[in-house]
């Protein structure tokens, strides 16, 4: 879309109020996106919905030297990744509907984009979550189980940040940006950037949805990030459902596109294809390391399942839109890649359905053996010096409990 | 440099100066913070002196301030934030209230986040609007938060660098109208500080009634006391200074001793700290008051136009008259 197209889109906008006519309107994203048909040529793919291999073009050559040196092994591990982080998340969902979890929101269908972005993170990047990165958080080795915690409501989290350097999960929209900028701002601080040491140099990744292109933290995190040249790189899954509304309620411009008005590159990516995602996320993140700033990168995906166990995706959505991206699941184009190269044989592919079996009954039985929390503990780590409201409170409330023990009742 | 005497300004730029020094992770950051020293001048030299990477102008998004300073937390830098104006902070309040104040908790204390938000509070000053507030029950309110206020150049200096110091996040209410007064008391910068961050103070001992007050209102009362003074009536003032936790000890003694509350601030009164402490004042002390606890603030409307100030205000005579109810019972 040319910048004059733009201007004239904004034109209509203001004249058509809040329902512009199709006619005069905005185009939608969805015919920017090519939504059903991959014909964004700003798209950079590198297999199509099979597996096999696109051709290079002027938009996924810049990344074609990092696919061309993925060995076997690494596209071993990204399928293994793919295919448990899905059966990780499955499970999860089990785990809810069976009353086990409170809430869980689901991955399907973004596990090529979180895959991607994370295997591209080295240890000492660090990477700032909203709620729904368990892929990333299986990349940066955090165990499965301790994801379950806050969806269970016995933490709000579970996990030390620092063990695996990726920030707890964060439920308002948006708010995590802020935070992954001012942690580059550290690095940059700290000079652990653009040293040229690969074991020095670090970034920073922050995730978000389509929906959380529209909150203020996130375009103060793009501010942020481009005047300090923070080396941040934001990844926005654009799953094109923010709960219940379609990318065209929530912007115009998309965000790949509009990182340029903050100053810094926007990398608009199929975010199916685990080998593009990968790609673009490495190339983005050596650049932020190196001192270059900033990216934004677009993994256009979709979220096939509910937005959490509590919505009801039939009541905004039709069903062939769905299956229409189910055709386009990363893991069958993924191993139809492999298969292709001879990347792995018939054993390897046996073996990973092996593990996911191991790793979901694990995860299973860590959620039904996760303890409820003692009930003083209500009152631990509120502040990290003494406090004498929240002393004397849990002092009234120990006392209160051990009333009921010396009438003989349960404490 | 023992010794000085200095207006509340200086004495909050010393403790910044001094906390800087002592520390290199202390990190300002904040809109104008930098060659111009802030609005206010707190700020003034420190940037000339520690470098821009250590005192950093920033975009102008309150809500962007408090995000990326939580980020350089995280990373190990103790970050102090100047919000320009109290009635700014209201972008910022979302990262306030949910990510700073709950980042320990929900990190089951795995992260600490040593930040401090500084905002210069209250009216007096012929501003226009938004410039004047007393938001500080919003934050007292909020569960993880510290809030503390000062209200002279001895306590700015010391409870600056105390706040820094702290491994809590710590709102720091300034009295903008008392920052250019100057000094009645002496810093010694080279001591120790008299009380802890979350102490109250006594500062005028009397027996016939307490006047519980903080930041601007704090000269204000002292002012009513020697008024009082005049004829006949001997009040104890109690600076409060700590905000979230109450010191509630010293509180309660005062009260106890004189049997007679009344609490002075320029906040409305309605859910506002004077509400909590007269909850907690008849809880503590029911049978030694001799008058209900009463209370002298703002009125219940926003904050108005700065020509009607002075009516809205707390005034010497609005708590001299609150002391004469007290006194009647």
């Amino acid at each position: 879309m040319s910048d004059n197209e733009v201007a004239g889109h904004a034109r209509s906008r203001m004249e058509g109020a809040f329902q512009p006519s199709p006619e005069s309107g905005p185009t939608p994203p969805s015919q920017i996106y090519g939504h059903f048909s991959d014909e964004n040529p700003e798209m950079v793919q590198f297999v199509d919905a099979d597996g096999n291999r696109l051709d290079t073009n002027e938009t996924n050559a810049p990344y074609a030297q990092i696919v061309e040196e993925m060995t076997s092994e690494d596209a071993r591990i990204i399928y293994r990744d793919l295919v448990l982080v899905r059966r990780i998340d499955a499970e999860g969902f089990a785990l809810q509907r069976q009353g086990e979890l409170g809430l869980w929101p689901s991955l399907l269908g973004q596990e090529a984009a979180q895959v991607g972005a994370g295997r591209a993170l080295r240890d000492h990047d660090y990477a700032f979550p909203g709620y729904r990165e368990h892929g990333v958080a299986w990349c940066r080795g955090v165990p499965p189980e301790n994801l379950l915690g806050m969806f269970r409501g016995v933490n709000h989290g579970g996990w030390d940040s620092n063990e695996n350097n990726f920030h707890l999960y964060t439920i308002v929209i948006g708010n995590q940006m802020l935070h992954a900028v001012g942690y580059a701002m550290g690095i940059a601080a700290d000079g652990d950037m653009g040293t040229g040491d690969p074991d020095r140099d670090a970034a920073v990744m922050a995730f978000t949805g389509d929906g959380g292109t529209s909150q203020g933290d996130f375009n103060e995190a793009l501010v942020f990030a481009a005047v300090t040249n923070a080396p941040t790189v934001f990844f926005v899954q654009n799953n094109q459902w923010a709960i219940s509304e379609p990318n065209e309620k929530q912007f115009i411009i998309p965000p790949y596109q509009r990182a340029r008005g903050f100053g810094f590159p926007g990398v608009l990516v199929d975010g199916n294809d685990p080998l593009a995602t990968y790609a673009v996320a490495k190339d983005a993140l050596d650049k932020a390391r190196s001192g270059q700033g900033p990216t934004l990168i677009e993994a256009y995906t979709y979220r096939m399942g509910a937005h959490t166990t509590s919505d009801d995706p039939s009541k905004y959505r039709s069903s062939a839109e769905v299956e229409i991206w189910k055709e386009k699941d990363p893991i069958k184009r993924m191993r139809g890649f492999m298969a292709e190269r001879n990347h792995a044989d018939e054993e390897f592919f046996a073996a990973v359905d092996a593990e996911a079996d191991e790793i979901a009954a694990r995860v299973r039985k860590a959620c039904q053996e996760m303890p409820d929390p003692e009930l003083p503990t209500m009152f631990d780590h509120q502040y990290t010096e003494y406090h004498p409201l929240v002393e004397a409170e849990r002092e009234e409330f120990l006392a209160y409990h051990a009333g009921f023990a010396e009438e003989g009742g349960q404490a | 440099m023992s010794g000085t005497r200095l207006s509340l300004a200086k004495g909050l730029n010393a403790g910044l100066r001094r906390a800087m020094e002592k520390d290199p992770k202390v990190v300002l950051m904040g809109e104008d913070v930098g060659k111009l020293g802030g609005v206010f001048r707190i700020t003034e030299g420190l940037q000339k002196d520690f470098g821009d990477h250590r005192v950093m102008d920033t975009p102008l998004a309150e809500s962007g301030i408090v995000g990326a300073a939580v980020g350089l937390a995280l990373r190990g830098y103790r970050p102090v934030v100047e919000i320009q104006f109290d009635g700014f902070v209201y972008p910022a309040f979302d990262q306030i209230v949910s990510q700073v104040a709950k980042m320990h908790a929900r990190s089951l204390g795995h992260l600490k986040l040593p930040l401090v938000i500084r905002i210069p509070c209250g009216g007096g000053i012929g501003a226009v609007e938004h410039h004047s507030e007393s938001n500080e029950a919003y934050f007292a309110h909020t569960a993880g938060l510290r809030v503390v206020t000062c209200s002279n150049a001895a306590d700015g200096y010391w409870m600056m660098q105390q706040a820094i110091e702290s491994d809590d996040p710590v709102i720091f209410f300034e009295p903008k109208r008392r920052y250019h007064e100057r000094g009645e008391t002496e810093i010694d910068e080279g001591g120790t500080p008299e009380l802890g961050l979350y102490d109250a103070r006594v500062v005028r001992e009397g027996s016939d009634a307490t006047l519980l007050c903080y930041g601007p209102m704090v000269k204000t009362c002292l002012q009513a006391a020697e008024a009082a003074a005049e004829e006949g009536r001997n009040l104890e003032v109690v600076d409060l200074r700590t905000l979230s936790p109450l010191d509630l000890p010293t509180i309660m003694e005062s009260v106890k001793k004189t049997r007679r509350a009344v609490i002075v601030h320029e906040a409305q009164t309605f859910v506002g700290m004077g509400a909590e402490i007269a909850a907690r004042i008849q809880e503590e002390c029911f049978y030694h008051l001799e008058a209900p606890v009463l209370r002298v603030g703002g009125y219940n409307i926003p904050y108005p136009p700065s020509r009607f100030e002075e009516e809205f205000l707390p005034t010497l005579d609005r708590v001299l008259d609150a002391v004469d109810r007290s006194l009647a019972h």
